[in-house]
């Protein structure tokens, strides 16, 4: 079987269960056929945000922990990855005397090294964010990682680069690794689909390794993880790191695909929205943040000519979903089959 | 007119004025949050919307029954109250036995729900809402002219943080309040209802956030946005004072409202940062907030 053996390079382990690994190989069949019938950028946006939803999920599902600030991550890497791809050269102030520039000459990167450029900047908010953020448990963390998010949101108003109100627009898609022209919308899209699917499993293999076990015990029990001898702090960072940076993967690469990086995406609503994702989807299953993000954005799609009704509904599936069915619809899925998915 | 490090008073003491005022609104919602928390252990994101809800019930009696501020200031809080209540008793209380985390998503749901619902109809524009004649106009003190309303928001909110506190800590509705905070089991076994008193400190909270709402409209002015973006300061503040005392939660929120004025008077740049950037320090010195106990 193809996506077994996919899943076997890839994650060095294959799937762990069979259910599991139907479910991808279903997936990664919708992935190839889907194009055929439903609008690449469409789907191309499906997928970054099913990507964003897995890596949110790799610290709410897996270790506990609500970040409410993820746009931080997203947002950023996004503008960073706009700026590398659109203007290239880097400027940053520094403090000798006085205010100086440092400038770093860039010609405009490909998209490739602009993507791994605004998920590397994701990761540095990440550790930066994540070692101020996680000296606080439950609630508090949420409200730290929120009016974090904010105070980003605030400079990425105000910083010179990332245009304000208007964003970054214009970005050009470029050719990857200097040979494929990603204008093409089929070429972009399974540029997209290869994306999502590294990350997938990547995340897949990072919760299923014995690093992940430790986070679902933390998760679990911290104060016995503790006891147990483990630096429950530092698994803390890294799950936080990692999320970040797969957050930044699917941030940087939005902006490739809609070439354009705006104030939306370092909003707290945009916080929100990949919240509501996961929570429809399944907190804690391997495919319920990609199902979740794929409701949530069909959602928006059909829902587009009924202005702020959106976020109205979007309201009211976060109360539908914490009172009637916390599991998510393929945690429920999950359950009613007696499955693992 | 003279000149403090080379800042004009006027301009000095205006911005100390308007961070005053900004802080008795971080005061009086904070303090509503710390209720709430203590008492139901959830954090109450709907209460940006709730303090929204405020300023406009507060419009709607003047501009429909022309019912002036003053009644309002009572109306108002009870109004948004009782619809609390409602959301406690339809929503809220299926929680308690769960996670904190489910609070804090149901609640940002019923926050989505409200100002959507109010953007919807009354789109992101403010709508005026006038001070009341008694107290238009101001003083000249000499240094800055002190517009009375203003004066007024400091007052108002300083006595009604004080009486919360007063109440919580110092009368037998307040000892019963802590005792069920602490241990609701036992609480329960000395007849007390406590699942109403949950009921009613929850409408509580809210109400104060209703209060501050009615005190901000003819401020800022009555937006579907004015609480959303409050709130998320208010979320810092909360972690900055540590939700375990009262009295922190007032002295906490006044005096950010102050450094957030003065940053805006010294560097303004930072002003909308200040109390973001003062969280992250407090977090890596003293992770468990300026009053807070550690868990």
């Amino acid at each position: 079987m193809a996506t077994a053996d996919l899943a076997l390079t890839v994650t060095g382990k294959p799937m762990q269960s069979r259910s599991e690994l139907i479910a991808f190989a279903v997936m990664v069949g919708f992935l190839i056929v889907a194009p055929a019938f439903l609008y690449p950028v469409f789907l191309m946006k499906a997928l970054c945000f099913a990507l964003f939803a897995c890596a949110f999920n790799l610290l709410i599902g897996y270790v506990g922990l609500l970040s409410f600030g993820h746009a931080l991550y997203f947002g950023w890497a996004s503008y960073v990855c706009a700026h590398l791809a659109k203007v290239g050269t880097i400027s940053l102030p520094y403090w000798f005397g006085s205010w100086k520039w440092l400038v770093i000459p860039l010609p405009p990167l490909s998209p490739e090294l602009a993507i791994l450029g605004g998920t590397l900047f994701a990761a540095v908010l990440g550790v930066i964010a994540g070692s101020i953020a996680i000296r606080r448990q439950g609630i508090y963390f949420a409200m730290i990682t929120l009016a974090l998010a904010q105070m980003m949101y605030f400079f990425a108003v105000q910083a010179p680069f990332t245009g304000g109100e208007d964003g970054i627009q214009g970005v050009p898609r470029g050719n990857l690794f200097g040979l494929v022209s990603l204008a093409d919308p089929m070429a972009m899209y399974f540029t997209v689909a290869v994306i999502f699917l590294a990350g997938f499993l990547m995340i897949y293999r990072i919760v299923h390794s014995p690093f992940g076990e430790v986070l679902k015990a933390i998760r679990e029990n911290e104060q016995r993880a503790i006891s147990l001898g483990y630096k429950t702090d530092r698994y803390k960072l890294v799950a936080f790191v990692l999320s970040a940076t797969f957050t930044g993967l699917a941030g940087a690469t939005k902006a490739i695909v809609f070439q354009l990086a705006s104030l939306t995406d370092v909003d707290w609503p945009m916080s929100g929205e990949v919240v509501l994702m996961t929570l429809v989807g399944g907190l804690g299953t391997v495919f319920g943040p990609v199902v979740g993000a794929l409701f949530v954005i069909t959602l928006e799609n059909y829902l587009t000519k009924l202005g702020q009704w959106v976020f109205v509904v979007q309201g009211i599936i976060f109360v539908a979903c914490v009172l009637l069915f916390r599991r998510g619809i393929v945690g429920e899925i999950a359950q009613a089959l007696r499955i693992r998915l | 007119m003279f000149e403090i490090f080379g800042i004009p008073s006027q301009a000095l003491f205006g911005q100390l004025l308007l961070g005053l005022i900004n802080g008795s609104f971080y005061a009086l919602l904070s303090l509503g949050l710390a209720v709430i928390f203590g008492m139901l252990n959830i954090i109450n994101f709907a209460h940006g919307a709730q303090y929204m809800l405020g300023a406009f019930v507060a419009f709607f009696l003047l501009q429909y029954l022309g019912i002036n501020y003053w009644l309002a200031l009572v109306i108002s809080p009870i109004v948004v109250g009782l619809t609390g209540i409602v959301i406690e008793r339809l929503f809220l209380q299926w929680l308690y036995k769960l996670d904190h985390l489910y609070g804090l998503l149901l609640t940002f749901g019923i926050a989505l729900i409200i100002e959507g619902v109010f953007r919807n109809y009354f789109g992101s524009s403010g709508l005026p809402y006038r001070a009341p004649e008694l107290l238009q106009g101001g003083q000249n003190l000499g240094f800055m002219f002190l517009p009375n309303y203003r004066a007024w928001v400091v007052v108002f909110s300083l006595v009604v943080c004080l009486v919360t506190w007063f109440v919580i800590e110092r009368t037998k509705l307040g000892s019963y309040l802590r005792a069920a905070t602490e241990n609701p089991t036992l609480v329960r076994a000395f007849g007390i209802n406590v699942p109403r008193m949950i009921t009613l400190t929850y409408g509580f909270g809210v109400g104060l956030a209703a209060l501050a709402g009615v005190m901000a409209a003819p401020i800022y002015n009555v937006s579907p946005q004015m609480g959303a973006n409050l709130i998320i300061v208010v979320f810092a503040v909360v972690v900055i004072g540590g939700m375990g005392s009262i009295m922190g939660a007032i002295v906490t929120g006044f005096g950010l409202g102050v450094i957030e004025g003065l940053t805006k008077v010294f560097f303004p740049q930072a002003s909308n940062t200040v109390i973001f950037i003062i969280m992250a320090i407090v977090l890596l010195i003293r992770p468990a907030g300026l009053f807070g106990r550690r868990a």
